[in-house]
């Protein structure tokens, strides 16, 4: 297979290791070094695309980030697909299958295209604001056809093979960028010793070095850098970082790295590898060397393919060996393009003329292009590019001084290549980042970092500095410099002399005006991603979009994957030259991460799939999962809901766990609950102030349930407290809360009683909790317990003993979420298996049932307990709870919560209050969430009463039960209410006590 | 991400170690019975939120517990200082 | 007002797109006007607008310290949906709904309100109990809302991962489909452009530095640009920065103002119709017609105006994204940005009168504003041209945070025993 446009010696390729590719179903080959770009080029691949909105052909157009054109769909199988990769910044690997993302049917024959042709016209910025109004639900079906259009690349449909990681790194200097500037600085930071980050997006560190034909110190500047690289690379206290971007540069230098490690070998990564690493850097000092992007300037048909970045061209000519045509054209404002036509020529390809537009201009480039018999032609530009399917002319002009009219007649060149400079672009992006906005710099024309905010230093042409031997200078100061401030003794490196000339002043040029006004001329393309045009953005100015943001928002000039690296500044200008103002007063250019696009996956890292979270578990899990447990998610907690036996629905499990428990015996796996353990002398005043309740008389070996609200009086926790010593307490909190009450435990002792002497620390994953409860309990806690006395009334309701469960020293807690004779025996995390399974070898001859949340929730409802955060929603106090009785008001302390609940609105009438509900019908099951009403045959919206909190089937009682709020709830006892459920039915309830079963207590005390 | 220096750890830290916690400096009412419902709800709710500097409350949750203050820019996000609990700041907008 | 159509544009194609006219004035400002709004936002320009059409009140000036609608407007993820849980809040959301439904025509101006429907997923038992709660609630108070399984939320989204092995399996949703999004910016300036053509106007890059006061009454605002304009009534909508223009009348707000970041893909094909939030995981995704994967985060926890966040809650956002969607892995995140918005401790907006006469208030929206944005503009209209609360406006006023008759929205506690 031929490259046609491949030269036969030189640039960094390995012309000894061919490699396949393939693009858009056809086959070609490229060597390893190329990245796709160059490879494509190398093939004559002249089509990547179709435009956005035009459908009009698109070639390559840049070598680096900045590419708008070629984004491509990359990969092999559906698992390892990759939208929109530009090509330029991919390198080939052997078997790389890429497609076009645009283009239907064809990228060759694109119906849009043809319709572009014929109704491009009718398609100005912001078209879609103006039409598609009517009928006035017609947007629905012009959207779905509009929406056909969106998008370049397509998503993976199958899930990701590959995985990702992260690592934190500290540094004490991070240079970005390793073009000239960046290596200096890495190699005065290095030397002193201090911890060095060079990170560069390329696959070779160097930057325009790379395809630089300078001589620095008398030696090729690939030369000096390989040499620098081999010092860096020899120290260990420099970490190089090649294939690595940095995309984001965050508040209190904290930055962020994208690795790629394998994009470049395969689609997948090989076995054991993660495909992408994102660095998290925090580092001490910061030395952004991150260079500038060379300008296009915007003329009519400037998107044509044949037309590029003059630079691009040098680069592809000198670091990949590929001649992207055979008659150039060079149009340049400035006197470093010239550079290119020297390349172009020096590669045997003919130049047919460099367009200048500077009128009056004369030195070394000038002259050396009249001694290499090139053609150029001052004061002119290329108005328009010619040709059908690629550039095949250029149509120049004579301009007049400051380049805003046509001056004289036009004639045509014949070229297959336009390459263009407007000049250069500082790459200020991370410097933006951190909320610095760039300012406008005369001289430079160009956008320069702004205020320096953060611990960062700008180092090279990010400065607008363009001269290879003071970017040099520059960087070394700058990373001696940072290293110096990092606290390190550093001096700066000595930089090699390179032979460079004068350049003439460079002229503020941007766009290329054409023979008719913008708006009639051909296209003249600013944004190429988003076929924003000169016309455009003129046309928005003109309708008063005025502020830069505007014309943005309005054009979307910017808002591509390329972040309008190459246009915005021309847009800019186009619109302050259309407002009649200068570029500053336009506005200025502020930008977000990331600076190129970031994989999903890769801000992912392992975070993802079981690692989403931690899975927490309790000594007990693995008993659980052997016995058929259905697990419940609460917090990070994985809970038994509920335990099916073979052929058993989950509402036979239940029946059969709350029956088995009342009848004789069910155990509770506990451990989740909250648990905070409180010391010191002040530790029951602080639990008087925190609970809403009494507890300066709570004897030891003594348990209070405890209401805790937030100042607003609302309740937000509940639990049982004992008191395990004069000045040691256990306090129990929610599964979910627990680590909430600690913390909010810690806040008010620390900022607004630290005089009290107290101390508390969770104890939640120390102790494995086991509740059996029962009539049987006392039964079966006996048989492996014979060192506390069980007798029911040395041992009764609300006490805890320590003693001797199976062996293992356990604190007993005689306490009931169920209403049945109930104990809460927890032993230490690492015994709880032993105890459980103790538990369940005596248990068997009373039927021990293991139940899980779900039927807890049964028993505790047959009782009217509540469950903080479901009968609870941060909008009701005790007294809605009809808990009046765990409000202890005449406290001395004014306990938390106590002024929240007296407040106006908390002491109306006709607040929504916790109620108990019986459905007319024992069967049916009111569902949680219901809304009840008064009068089912209101029309909407109804005026509702509140909402069913539980409710439940119980098997014990042969009914269902619910509880709910109701407005004035508590008045309104056997009053019937109506639930108009989605499905039309209404089930009728009647108001009753929430307290269903036993409600005197007689089988918890017994 | 910040990066925050705990003064009972006299460690700079990352700021997933921390928990941001409100304004500093509002005391609870030493007699909150005393209060009228508006006293108590502008301590409950009412804020200076300031655009620039800013004392506020936060905790190392994920470290020593401690809560301290912070005097923070809330528009550079530039931490001025940190200082413990019962004690006042050295930077303040008025200084 | 120049009227736009189909045959408009054609027309306008045949002379090359030169003669479209201005979409709105660039005045300089008058000494007085009957009302001034402070904040040229979204809620700013409707609340102008609708001043305009709806109760004739034209001698109206916004006045916006940098461009129209550059704020949280141009900052967030465009949802728009009803399905709040209190009547109150429910009423004005819905409210707002209704006018999105005929706005584009209302204002002849493309919003492209898409109702492609709205999923709020839930994960734990305790979500599906909440969302029946809001559903029952949203159907009798005739919001469009019913409650999904975990199959019904597979139709919708086939892409989505609604197997068991997620760590934090879809259990189910509630489904709004009126519910969708709206372009953001069009909102702005098909407000600006109505109001405008009503003869409001509309006073870019002129900040308002005081409030000028008389005997305990607002009686103008001082500016940075043109100094002192007065009014019989003054409105602030300015969002994040409401703690700011409060102070400059001398009293403070139930307000902090937190960053709250977004982000948005690369432009891929369109792969997903509708809109998914999760709460329980922490991530909200739509796809524009632009095809960008617009993903939302939850608000950073400290007080900010930098617009922007810490990273971390981008990289929770992203986790949460990929477990939902396990297939975007290899999707890559083009922009993220950060806007400013004002909290409330109810999760409630404010739209009220204050403790300055003739001053009033409508902020605190939260993470929820854009979606109110021709609701809250209506009732703050109303509010400004009677001097008093309407109706729907009355449950927000400030003060309930005095009398604690707050409107709690935060959803349900999500506490578990």
């Amino acid at each position: 297979m031929t490259q046609p446009n491949r030269l036969n010696s030189g640039g960094r390729i390995d012309r000894d290791q061919p490699m396949q590719f393939e693009f858009n179903g056809r086959r070609y080959s490229g060597f390893q070094g190329d990245t796709l770009a160059s490879a494509m080029l190398a093939n004559g691949v002249d089509l990547v695309g179709r435009s956005f909105k035009y459908g009009r052909r698109r070639g390559i157009v840049a070598a680096g980030a900045e590419e708008p054109n070629a984004i491509l769909q990359l990969g092999a199988t559906e698992a390892t697909q990759v939208p929109n990769v530009r090509a330029t910044q991919q390198e080939l690997f052997d078997g790389l299958v890429a497609q076009p993302t645009s283009g239907w049917p064809s990228l060759n024959t694109d119906a849009l295209g043809m319709v572009g042709k014929v109704f491009g016209s009718l398609l100005p910025p912001g078209f879609y604001y103006k039409t598609f109004m009517f009928p006035r639900f017609g947007w629905k079906l012009y959207e779905k056809y509009i929406r056909k259009a969106a998008g370049f690349g397509r998503s993976p449909r199958a899930e990701d093979v590959d995985q990702y990681d992260h690592l934190n790194q500290h540094a004490d200097v991070l240079i970005v960028g390793a073009g000239a500037a960046g290596l200096a600085a890495a190699l005065s930071a290095a030397r002193s010793g201090a911890r060095v980050i060079l990170a560069d997006e390329q696959s070779e560190m160097g930057g325009s070095l790379l395809h630089s034909r300078d001589l620095m110190g008398g030696k090729p500047a690939t030369q000096w850098v390989a040499d620098t690289l081999a010092e860096l690379a020899g120290r260990d206290n420099v970490l190089l970082l090649p294939r690595s971007t940095v995309n984001g540069y965050h508040d209190h230098n904290f930055l962020t790295i994208h690795e790629r490690r394998t994009d470049h070998i395969a689609d997948r990564a090989p076995e054991g590898m993660s495909r992408q690493r994102l660095h998290r850097v925090r580092a001490r000092w910061v030395v952004l060397a991150t260079g500038a992007h060379e300008r296009p300037l915007v003329f009519a048909n400037n998107d044509l393919p044949g037309c590029m970045l003059a630079s691009a061209v040098s680069t592809y000519l000198n670091r990949y060996a590929v001649a992207p045509g055979n008659k150039l054209v060079l149009m340049t404002a400035n006197d470093y393009a010239y550079r290119t036509a020297f390349d172009w020529q020096d590669a045997g390809r003919d130049v047919v003329a460099i367009v200048d537009s500077r009128a009056d201009v004369s030195g070394h480039y000038q002259e050396e292009a009249k001694r290499r018999g090139i053609a150029v032609l001052l004061g002119h530009g290329v108005i328009e590019a010619r040709g059908s399917k690629k550039v095949t002319g250029a149509v120049v002009a004579s301009l007049n001084a400051d380049g805003s009219a046509v001056a004289g007649a036009s004639r045509t060149l014949s070229c297959d290549l336009i390459a263009s400079s407007g000049g250069w672009s500082p790459v200020v992006h991370l410097s933006a980042h951190t909320g610095s906005r760039p300012v406008w710099n005369d001289d430079v024309l160009g956008f320069v970092p702004g205020e320096t905010l953060q611990q960062m230093k700008t180092a090279g042409a990010v400065k607008g500095s363009y001269d290879l031997v003071a970017c040099l200078r520059d960087g070394a100061e700058q990373g001696a410099e940072a290293a110096k401030l990092a606290g390190f003794d550093a001096t700066p490196a000595t930089t090699p002399e390179v032979d460079s000339w004068p350049e003439a002043k460079a002229m503020a040029l941007y766009s290329i005006p054409h023979t008719q006004p913008n708006s009639r001329a051909p296209k003249q393309f600013v944004d190429l991603q988003n076929d924003v045009t000169a016309a455009a953005i003129e046309l928005a100015t003109r309708e008063g979009f005025e502020s830069i943001e505007h014309v943005k928002r309005y054009t979307a000039m910017g808002f591509g994957t390329d972040q309008g690296k190459l246009g915005n500044i021309n847009g800019m200008a186009i619109a302050a030259k259309s407002l009649g103002q200068s570029i500053p007063d336009t506005g200025t250019t502020i930008f977000r991460p990331n600076y190129t696009p970031v994989t999903f996956g890769a801000v992912v890292g392992r975070h993802c799939g079981e690692l989403f979270e931690p899975e927490r578990y309790t000594a007990m899990h693995d008993w659980h999962v052997q016995h058929g447990a259905e697990f419940e998610n609460v917090g990070q907690w994985k809970r038994p809901w509920y335990y099916p036996k073979a052929g058993e629905t989950m509402q036979q499990a239940l029946d059969r766990e709350c029956l088995a428990t009342r009848e004789s015996i069910g155990i509770l796996d506990a451990s989740t609950l909250g648990k905070i353990d409180i010391q010191g002398k002040d530790a029951r005043e602080f639990i008087g102030r925190i609970y809403t309740n009494a507890w300066a008389k709570l004897a030891v070996g003594k348990c209070r349930y405890g209401l805790m609200c937030h100042e607003d009086g609302m309740v937000f926790d509940d639990g049982v407290t004992s008191c395990l010593g004069e000045n040691h307490f256990l306090m129990t909190t929610t599964t979910g809360g627990a680590a909430g009450v600690l913390e909010w435990l810690e806040l008010y002792h620390q900022t607004e009683w630290p005089e009290l002497e107290v101390f508390m620390n969770t104890v939640t994953d120390h102790w494995a909790t086991m509740t059996i409860a029962g009539p049987n309990a006392r039964k079966l806690l006996a048989e492996l317990c014979d060192d506390i006395d069980l007798d029911k009334d040395s041992f009764k309701f609300m006490d805890w003993r320590q003693g001797t469960v199976a062996g293992v020293p356990a604190r007993v807690f005689r306490i009931s979420f169920t209403g049945e004779l109930s104990y809460e025996i927890n032993v230490q995390a690492n015994y709880g298996l032993h105890v459980w399974e103790k538990l369940f070898e005596h248990g068997e001859k009373y039927n021990l049932t293991p139940y899980g949340t779900e039927s807890m929730h049964i028993l505790r409802a047959e009782k009217g307990f509540i469950i903080a955060g479901q009968d609870t929603d941060g909008s009701v106090h005790p007294y809605d709870l009809n808990h009046g009785w765990a409000v202890k008001e005449d406290k001395p302390f004014s306990f938390i919560g106590k002024r929240g609940m007296k407040r106006e609105d908390c002491v109306r009438e006709g607040r929504k209050q916790l109620v108990g509900l019986k459905t007319k019908d024992p069967k049916v099951v009111l569902p949680e969430g219901a809304q009840a009403v008064d009068d089912p045959k209101q029309p909407l919206p109804m005026a509702m009463l509140g909402h069913v909190t539980s409710s439940y089937y119980s098997a014990n009682l042969g009914r269902s039960i619910a509880m709910g709020l109701i407005k004035d709830g508590l008045n309104r006892n056997g009053d019937t209410i109506y639930y108009p459920l989605s499905n039309g039915q209404v089930v009728e309830a009647e108001i009753c006590s929430t307290i269903f079963l036993d409600p005197k207590g007689d089988r918890q005390n017994v | 991400m910040f990066y925050i220096h705990c003064p009972y750890c006299d460690e700079h830290r990352e700021e997933e170690e921390f928990h941001a916690k409100g304004q500093a400096h509002i005391a609870r009412p030493l007699d909150p019975d005393a209060c009228t419902d508006e006293e108590w709800g502008n301590f409950l709710y009412f804020r200076a939120n300031p655009r620039g500097i800013h004392h506020e409350l936060w905790v190392h949750a994920a470290g020593c517990r401690k809560f301290f203050n912070i005097t923070r820019d809330t528009q550079t996000y530039a931490i001025l200082e940190t200082y413990r609990l019962g004690e006042q700041p050295s930077v303040t907008s008025q200084s | 007002m120049q009227k736009y159509s189909g045959f408009g544009l054609l027309k306008h194609a045949l002379s090359h797109h030169e003669n479209w006219q201005r979409v709105w004035r660039n005045p300089k400002p008058k000494k007085h006007y009957d009302v001034i709004i402070v904040g040229g936002g979204g809620h700013g320009l409707a609340t102008a607008y609708y001043l305009a059409k709806v109760h004739k009140v034209t001698n109206v000036a916004v006045i916006e310290k940098g461009y129209l609608g550059g704020g949280n407007t141009a900052r967030n993820t465009t949802i728009v949906r009803s399905n709040y849980l209190w009547d109150e809040a429910a009423f004005l959301y819905e409210h707002a709904m209704k006018l999105w439904e005929g706005l584009a025509q209302d204002l002849n101006y493309n919003l492209m309100f898409s109702q492609r429907g709205v999923l709020n997923l839930g994960h734990t038992l305790q979500d599906m109990r909440d969302i029946e709660r809001r559903v029952n609630a949203n159907r009798l108070n005739g919001i469009d809302s019913v409650a999904l399984d975990t199959a019904g939320v597979q139709k919708i989204v086939p892409i989505m991962d609604c197997t068991s092995r997620a760590r934090y399996p879809i259990l189910g949703a509630s489904w709004q489909p009126r519910a969708g999004v709206a372009r953001h910016d069009a909102v702005a300036w098909g407000f600006a452009r109505a109001a405008d053509a009503l003869g409001v106007d509309l006073i870019q890059q002129c900040e308002v530095d005081d409030i000028l006061m008389q005997n305990g009454n607002a009686v103008g605002v001082n500016t940075k640009q043109y100094g002192e304009i007065h009014a019989d009534r003054i409105g602030c909508v300015v969002a994040g920065n409401s703690g700011v223009v409060a102070k400059m009348a001398g009293f403070e707000l139930p307000v902090e103002s937190h960053p709250l970041q977004a982000l948005v893909s690369e432009p891929i094909r369109p792969i997903l119709d509708t809109v998914v939030m999760s709460n329980q995981v922490h991530g909200y995704i739509s796809q524009s017609d632009k095809g960008d994967l617009v993903i939302g985060a939850g608000i950073d926890g400290y007080n900010g105006y930098g617009q922007r966040g810490s990273y971390p809650t981008i990289e929770h956002t992203l986790q949460a994204i990929v477990e939902m969607f396990p297939i975007f892995s290899r999707v890559r995140m083009n922009r993220q940005w950060g806007g400013i918005v004002d909290t409330t401790p109810d999760a409630c907006p404010i739209i009220s009168d204050t403790p300055i006469g003739n001053l009033f208030f409508n902020c605190g929206w939260g993470t929820g504003g854009f979606k109110a944005t021709p609701g809250s503009g209506h009732v703050f209209a109303e509010t400004l041209a009677k001097g008093e609360a309407n109706a729907l406006a009355k449950p927000f006023s400030m003060f309930r945070f005095h009398n604690g008759a707050l409107v709690d929205e935060h959803g349900a506690a999500g506490v578990a025993h």
